[in-house]
């Protein structure tokens, strides 16, 4: 994921957001299957984002990965290998949406909070004890503030390996920056 | 009677409904136990305390697990719209549910169908399924924060994840997001944006805003915007009119913070236990109040 999302002011999102004939999104069933799904494709390799899904089959908590069309064979094979095969492969027709790509850090004098999108998670910098897990909406958020809260960020599990959805997403994001620092 | 709607985070808690208590840090429901350190649970104890603090309504759960799969949410959905026209609520919160248009959309109805409309609040996942339905004008409150206040105002935007940086970039100008939330008929009858000064709007104005007293480490506490709407949900209950309801659920969360001296490693569950006293303090401060307005 690290390199996925830019910071404010790098740059790095000028051509996100914009139509593309020659790439392709795949769908999954759940947002769980995406974050696997781009976790093999990227250690493959390949040249995929994640994305917000186009309208006509957005539910409400969705990602999509969007990747190069030329490639759909060999993409599409490579999940079946790691049995996660999409649920269907579409042609890019409009836009899609880009995830947030704001961090925002606040330091509180003995603890550092980490804000991603929604989500914000806070360690004592002394030992790395993540002590608190907050915002979102998702009821995995909860779940993962559960498992979290009260080991070091080494000990932690990742959100990405627990998390189901969008706010379980944005909190690894905040994961990752804040193991950044 | 008031109802709250939401998950808890075990995969294996089946769905439940019905009343609870509060014993030791933990709701118990239908023979099961939960802490109350964050979600739904954590909404649940603070209207519970806020409830029996000023001799107010009963607190009504529905519960069912649910770790972000949507499994469990889907099962409460589901149930909502065969049996919700069999209660009778005054106010009724949707809280931690897995954002999904279709079954939000079916939810509604099944509101729609009740013998009486409840007052309707929105928070979390629920919010945002009812924003990206169209139909946020149908609620009476959402309790976004600053963040998910720019995903109302960004009509783009399915969910916070996506809210454009153009508008995420006006995260301080309160004022501007929520009238672009309505101009895009995004927002509820009432919004109640959490933040650094709390703010009380709907259509036309900002209508109160508080700021004090004010802990910024209440920012870092997962659970604090969960308080505010049990608050909330039990003040709209209470005869107060919605803006009023709102500004004192703020002022009393606020003040919880002055009882406990939090730090960012606070937990929300000991804010919770100083709901009755907060409460109090806000209730006696009010113009022309000589004694808690609520008791019977």
């Amino acid at each position: 994921m690290k390199g996925l999302f830019g910071r404010k002011g790098s740059g790095r999102r000028k051509k996100e957001g914009a139509a593309s004939a020659d790439r392709g999104i795949l769908v999954f069933e759940n947002t769980s299957e995406v974050i696997q799904a781009e976790r093999v494709l990227k250690k493959a390799g390949r040249s995929v984002r994640v994305m917000g899904p186009p309208p006509e089959i957005r539910s409400g908590c969705d990602l999509v990965i969007e990747f190069p069309l030329i490639e759909e064979l060999d993409i599409v094979r490579e999940l079946r290998g790691a049995a996660i095969p999409p649920l269907a492969v579409v042609p890019v027709t409009a836009p899609l949406l880009a995830p947030v790509d704001l961090f925002h850090t606040k330091d509180f004098g003995d603890y550092w909070m980490v804000r991603a999108a929604n989500m914000k998670i806070t360690v004592a910098k002394e030992d790395l004890t993540i002590v608190n897990v907050s915002g979102g909406g998702c009821p995995d958020v909860p779940f993962l503030a559960q498992q979290m809260v009260g080991k070091t960020l080494t000990d932690a599990p990742r959100p990405r390996d627990l998390g189901h959805t969008l706010c379980g997403y944005a909190l690894d994001l905040a994961y990752e920056e804040m193991l950044r620092k | 009677m008031i109802g709250v709607v939401g998950t808890v985070p075990d995969a294996a808690f089946p769905l439940v409904h019905g009343p609870f208590a509060l014993t030791g840090g933990h709701l118990r429901i239908e023979g099961r136990s939960v802490p109350v350190n964050r979600g739904t649970p954590a909404l649940l104890a603070a209207a519970m305390k806020a409830s029996e603090a000023i001799d107010g309504p009963q607190v009504y759960a529905f519960l069912v697990g649910d770790i972000g799969k949507g499994e469990g949410s889907r099962r409460l959905y589901a149930f909502l719209t065969r049996h919700l026209a069999d209660f009778d609520f005054q106010v009724l919160t949707f809280h931690y549910l897995q954002p999904d248009v279709d079954w939000h959309n079916k939810v509604l109805f099944a509101v729609d169908a009740m013998k009486r409309r409840p007052l309707l609040i929105a928070d979390a996942g629920f919010m945002y399924a009812a924003k990206m339905s169209g139909q946020a004008p149908s609620y009476d409150f959402f309790t976004p924060d600053v963040g998910e206040l720019a995903f109302l105002a960004d009509e783009m935007a399915p969910h916070p994840f996506y809210t454009r940086g153009f508008i995420l970039h006006q995260d301080r100008k309160v004022h501007d997001l929520i009238q672009r939330a309505y101009s895009h008929h995004n927002a509820a009858r009432h919004l109640l944006v959490k933040g650094r000064s709390d703010h009380i709007a709907n259509e036309t104005k900002v209508l109160e805003t508080v700021d004090q007293p004010s802990f910024e480490a209440m920012e870092a506490i997962g659970g604090t915007g969960d308080t505010l709407t049990g608050l909330l949900t039990v003040l709209c209950a209470a005869g107060l009119s919605p803006p009023e309801a709102a500004v004192v659920a703020a002022k009393a969360n606020r003040w919880t913070g002055h009882f406990v001296h939090p730090t960012p490693a606070t937990q929300v569950a000991q804010l919770i236990e100083k709901i009755p006293q907060a409460l109090a303090s806000v209730l006696h401060a009010l113009p022309g109040s000589s004694a808690p307005p609520f008791a019977p």
